[in-house]
C-alpha cells in the first residue's frame, strides 16, 4: 500500500495530480459557463419564457372567473347540469352590476363569446341595464334579454368559470361543446382551422418541392462552374437573399398583378386578350410563387455546400465503367447530395409553415396560411388563448414531422454547410 | 392576467421613454394623417413648445386594445371610429375626457351645444370629423353608363372588373343590404336578425371572387390608379385628395354612403395624459376643425366650424360639395349605427373572417 501511495502522481505543491486537474477543469467549465451565461439568460428570457407563457395561456384564461365572482361561486357550489335557479340569477344580477362598475362587461362577454358566438353583446347590453334590475331576478334578467334562459349559455358560463380549460384547443380544431358539455363539431360556417392547417401543410410541401426542382440545377451549376463564373452566379443567388423581404414581396405584386408587367406583356404580344388577364396574385398562386422565390436560397445554399466537395472523378469513374449518364447521376451523384436535399427541404418546409407576411400581402383570401390566423388572433381579435392553442398545435405538428423525418432520413444525415 | 403580460410584452414591445415634453398621436396615415399634422399637430407644437409625434395604423382602435391589455401604452391620443370608441370605453380601455373643459365656440356657444349631435356621446371621446365610406370608380374605365347607385357596386355584368372592399364586416354588410334593395333606414333592423346577416353575406358572396380586399385607407386610391380594380369602396377624403390634388379621373358615388365620426380618445395609462387632454381640447376647437377641412374633404364636428371652412389647399376648390354632409350627397345615406357595431362588431368580424378564409 505504501508503495502505491508513493506512486501517486503529485503536482509540484504536493497535491494529487488528479484532484488538481479536476479543479482546473472545473474552473475552466465555470469560465465557459460564465461566457455563455448572457446568451443563456437571453434565450431563457426572450424565448423559452414567453413561449412557455403563451403555451400556458392556451389552457388558462381567467377573464370570467376573476370578474364574475358570484356566479363562479354558484357554479362551484352546484353540480354540473343544475338548472339555474333564483339564487343563480341573483348572483348574475350582482355580477352584472360589478361588470358595469368595473367596465369589464366587454372582457367577460368576449370570453364567453369565444365558446358561444353571439353572446358578447348579451353581456355588454345587459350590464348597461344592470342598475334597473330588481328581484325576482330570474324574470327581471330574462326580461332584459331572453337569451339568458338558454341552457347552452349556462353550460358555457360554467365551463368558463374555471380558469383552466381545453376549449381553446377544441376551437382550434373546429370543435365545440354542446349543452351537456360533450364534444361536437362547430357550425359549418365557422369551420376554418382544420382546412387552414391542411392548406398550410400542403402548400408548404409544394413550395419545398418547387424550391428543390428549381434549386437543384442551380446548385449543381454553382458547384461545377469555374470559380469566376460561379462567384458571379453565387452573387445572383445571394442578392435577393440580402434584399428586404417586403421589397421582394412587393416586387412580385408589381410583376404579377392584373395590370402588372407579366400580364401587360402577355396582352401586348397577343397571347391573352385584355379581358382575360391572368389572376396570379391575391390568391394561392401568388402565395406559392412569391414564397418559392423567397425561400429558394435556403434550398440552394445547403445543396451547394454538399455538392461542392463531391469530386468530379466519381461520376467520371462511373461513366468509364459503363454507366449511362442517367445511371451515373442516379446511383453515384444523387445519393451523395441527399444530405443537402434533406437539410434544404427541412429548412424550407419549416420556414414555409410559419410564414405570414408574404401570404398576408399577396395571398388574398385563398392564399392565407394558418400563421395569418394566428397573427389575426394575436393582433386583432386579441383572442390570445386561441392563438396560443393554434401555435401549440402547429409546433406539435412540426415536431411530429421532424420525428418522422429523423426516422426516415436520420437527423445525422443533415448537412447545412 | 394583465400583470403576467408585462414581462413578455416589454421584451417584444418598443417602449417609448415617457417625457412630459411630447405627445404621441396615432391616426390613420396617408392624406388624412397629413391633414391632422398640418391643422392640429404643427400649431399645437408651436404654441406649447412640445414635440407632437404621429404614428400610423390601419385602424388605431386595434393596437389600443393590445397596448392597454399588455400595460405597454406608447401613444397618448388615438383617432378611432365611434363604435370603437364606445366599445373601448365600455371595456375600460380609455380615459374619461372632461367635456366641460372643451373650449366654447367663438360666439360663446358652449361646446356641448356646438358639437353636432352624437359627437360627444361617449364620455371617453371627442369627435373631430364626419367622414364616410363611399364607393368610387375610375371614369376612364367606363365608356357607356357610369355606376350611379350602390347596386352597381355589386353588378358584375353591367360593370365588369374587380372590386376593392375594406377587409372587414363594417360598412360592407350595410352596403350589401342596400345594394340588395333594403332601404337605408331598415338596414340595421335587418342586420339585428340572423336572416339579415345571412342576406348581407349572401350578397357579398356574389362578388367575393372578384374582390381585392384592402386594409389601409391609402390603398383604395392606389388600387384604382393601378387599374387593379374598376371600383372600390374607400374613405371619401382619400378619393377626393387623389382626384383633386393628384388629378386622377376618380368619381365618387354618394348613393349608399355610410357616414361615421372619427373621434379622439386617450388610451388608459397614456404616458402623457395631461398633455393629451390639452391636445384634444386644442385640436377640436372651432378654428382647428375648420382648418382640417382645408386639407381633406371631411366635415368638421362643430357647427361653428362650418362657416369657416373655405377652399382646399390648392386655393381653387370649394370644399362644401365634397363633404359627406352636403345636401345633394345625403339622398340615400346611412349613418353608421355605433351601438349595433359596439355590441355586434366582434362577432360579425369573426364571422366575416371565417367567411373570407373559407373557399
Amino acid at each position: 500500500m505504501a508503495e502505491l501511495t508513493a506512486g501517486t502522481l503529485t503536482t509540484a505543491d504536493g497535491k494529487p495530480l488528479k484532484a488538481s486537474l479536476a479543479r482546473a477543469q472545473a474552473r475552466a467549465r465555470r469560465r465557459a459557463l460564465f461566457l455563455v451565461l448572457p446568451l443563456l439568460v437571453f434565450v431563457l428570457v426572450t424565448f423559452i419564457f414567453p413561449i412557455g407563457q403563451m403555451l400556458f395561456r392556451s389552457i388558462h384564461n381567467d377573464s370570467f372567473s376573476s370578474n364574475m365572482p358570484n356566479v363562479s361561486a354558484w357554479f362551484a357550489a352546484t353540480d354540473p347540469g343544475t338548472e339555474p335557479d333564483e339564487e343563480a340569477y341573483a348572483a348574475l344580477a350582482a355580477d352584472l352590476l360589478l361588470l358595469r362598475e368595473n367596465r369589464t362587461a366587454g372582457e367577460v362577454g368576449t370570453r364567453v363569446n369565444y365558446d358561444l358566438s353571439g353572446s358578447r353583446s348579451l353581456f355588454t347590453s345587459s350590464a348597461r341595464k344592470a342598475d334597473d334590475l330588481e328581484p325576482p331576478f330570474k324574470e327581471a334578467i330574462i326580461d332584459v334579454d331572453k337569451d339568458w334562459d338558454d341552457p347552452l349559455l349556462w353550460q358555457v358560463m360554467r365551463s368558463a368559470s374555471s380558469p383552466y380549460t381545453l376549449n381553446f384547443y377544441l376551437a382550434a380544431v373546429d370543435l365545440t361543446r354542446d349543452e351537456s358539455g360533450g364534444i361536437t363539431t362547430a357550425d359549418a360556417q365557422r369551420q376554418i382551422y382544420v382546412q387552414l392547417f391542411q392548406r398550410t401543410l400542403v402548400l408548404s410541401a409544394l413550395i419545398t418541392f418547387l424550391t428543390f426542382v428549381l434549386g437543384y440545377p442551380i446548385a449543381h451549376l454553382l458547384a461545377t462552374l469555374p470559380l469566376r463564373y460561379s462567384n458571379l452566379l453565387m452573387i445572383l443567388v445571394l442578392l435577393p437573399f440580402w434584399t428586404s423581404l417586403l421589397v421582394r414581396t412587393t416586387s412580385w405584386i408589381v410583376l404579377l398583378q392584373q395590370q402588372g408587367v407579366i400580364n401587360s406583356t402577355l396582352v401586348a404580344t397577343g397571347i391573352i386578350s385584355d379581358q382575360n388577364r391572368l389572376a396570379m396574385i391575391y390568391n394561392q398562386t401568388g402565395t406559392i410563387i412569391a414564397m418559392t422565390h423567397i425561400l429558394l436560397p435556403f434550398m440552394v445554399l445547403p445543396l451547394y455546400s454538399v455538392m461542392r466537395p463531391i469530386p468530379p472523378s466519381y461520376v467520371r469513374a462511373a461513366r468509364s465503367l459503363g454507366a449511362s449518364s442517367w445511371k451515373a447521376f442516379r446511383s453515384v451523384y444523387f445519393p451523395l447530395t441527399v444530405p443537402g436535399i434533406a437539410a434544404g427541404g427541412l429548412l424550407v418546409f419549416i420556414l414555409a409553415v410559419g410564414y405570414y407576411i408574404t401570404p398576408a400581402l399577396v395571398g388574398g383570401a385563398t392564399g392565407q396560411l394558418i400563421s395569418n390566423l394566428i397573427a389575426y388572433h394575436m393582433q386583432e381579435s386579441l383572442n390570445w388563448s386561441l392563438a396560443a392553442a393554434l401555435a401549440a398545435i402547429l409546433l406539435f405538428v412540426i415536431l411530429v414531422l421532424y420525428w418522422i423525418y429523423d426516422r426516415l432520413i436520420g437527423i445525422d444525415n443533415l448537412k447545412l454547410g | 392576467m394583465k400583470k403576467t403580460l408585462i414581462l413578455s410584452t416589454a421584451m417584444a414591445g418598443f417602449a417609448f421613454a415617457a417625457s412630459a415634453q411630447q405627445v404621441t398621436v396615432m391616426s390613420w396615415g396617408g392624406a388624412y394623417g397629413e391633414s391632422q399634422v398640418e391643422a392640429y399637430n404643427k400649431p399645437f407644437a408651436e404654441m406649447k413648445g412640445v414635440t407632437v409625434n404621429m404614428v400610423d395604423a390601419d385602424n388605431p382602435a386595434t393596437p389600443i386594445k393590445a397596448m392597454v391589455e399588455a400595460n405597454n401604452v406608447s401613444v397618448d391620443v388615438a383617432d378611432v371610429e365611434l363604435s370603437d370608441a364606445v366599445r373601448l370605453c365600455d371595456e375600460g380601455l380609455l380615459e374619461v375626457i372632461d367635456h366641460d373643459a372643451l373650449p366654447a365656440a367663438p360666439d360663446g356657444t358652449p361646446a356641448a351645444d356646438d358639437f353636432i349631435e352624437g359627437a360627444l356621446m361617449s364620455e371617453c371621446a371627442v369627435a373631430n370629423i364626419v367622414w364616410s365610406t363611399i364607393f368610387a370608380y375610375d371614369s376612364s374605365k367606363f365608356s357607356g353608363d357610369a355606376p350611379s347607385t350602390i347596386a352597381d357596386l355589386f353588378d358584375l355584368e353591367a360593370f365588369p372588373g374587380k372590386r376593392g372592399l375594406r377587409k372587414g364586416a363594417k360598412a360592407n354588410l350595410e352596403m350589401a343590404l342596400m345594394a340588395d334593395g333594403v332601404p337605408a333606414e331598415e338596414v340595421y333592423d335587418m342586420l339585428e336578425t340572423d336572416e339579415g346577416v345571412e342576406r348581407a353575406f349572401a350578397k357579398l358572396a356574389t362578388i367575393k371572387d372578384s374582390v381585392v380586399w384592402w386594409e389601409a385607407g391609402a390603398q383604395p386610391p392606389q388600387l384604382l390608379a393601378d387599374g387593379e380594380v374598376s371600383m372600390t369602396t374607400a374613405y371619401n377624403g382619400r378619393v377626393f385628395n387623389a382626384a383633386i390634388s393628384e388629378g386622377k379621373p376618380f368619381e365618387i358615388v354618394w348613393d349608399g354612403q355610410v357616414m361615421d365620426f372619427d373621434l379622439f380618445v386617450v388610451p388608459k395609462g397614456a404616458p402623457n395624459k395631461d398633455l393629451a387632454m390639452e391636445y384634444i381640447a386644442f385640436a377640436t376647437d372651432t378654428q382647428r376643425l375648420a382648418d382640417q377641412a382645408k386639407w381633406i374633404s371631411y366635415g368638421p364636428a362643430r357647427l361653428s366650424s362650418g362657416p369657416l371652412v373655405g377652399l382646399y389647399k390648392d386655393g381653387a376648390t370649394e370644399m362644401g360639395p365634397h363633404m359627406p354632409t352636403a345636401e345633394e350627397n345625403l339622398a340615400n345615406a346611412l349613418v353608421n349605427n355605433f351601438e349595433f357595431w359596439a355590441d355586434n362588431g366582434t362577432e360579425l368580424e369573426e364571422r366575416f373572417n371565417a367567411w373570407l378564409a373559407s373557399n
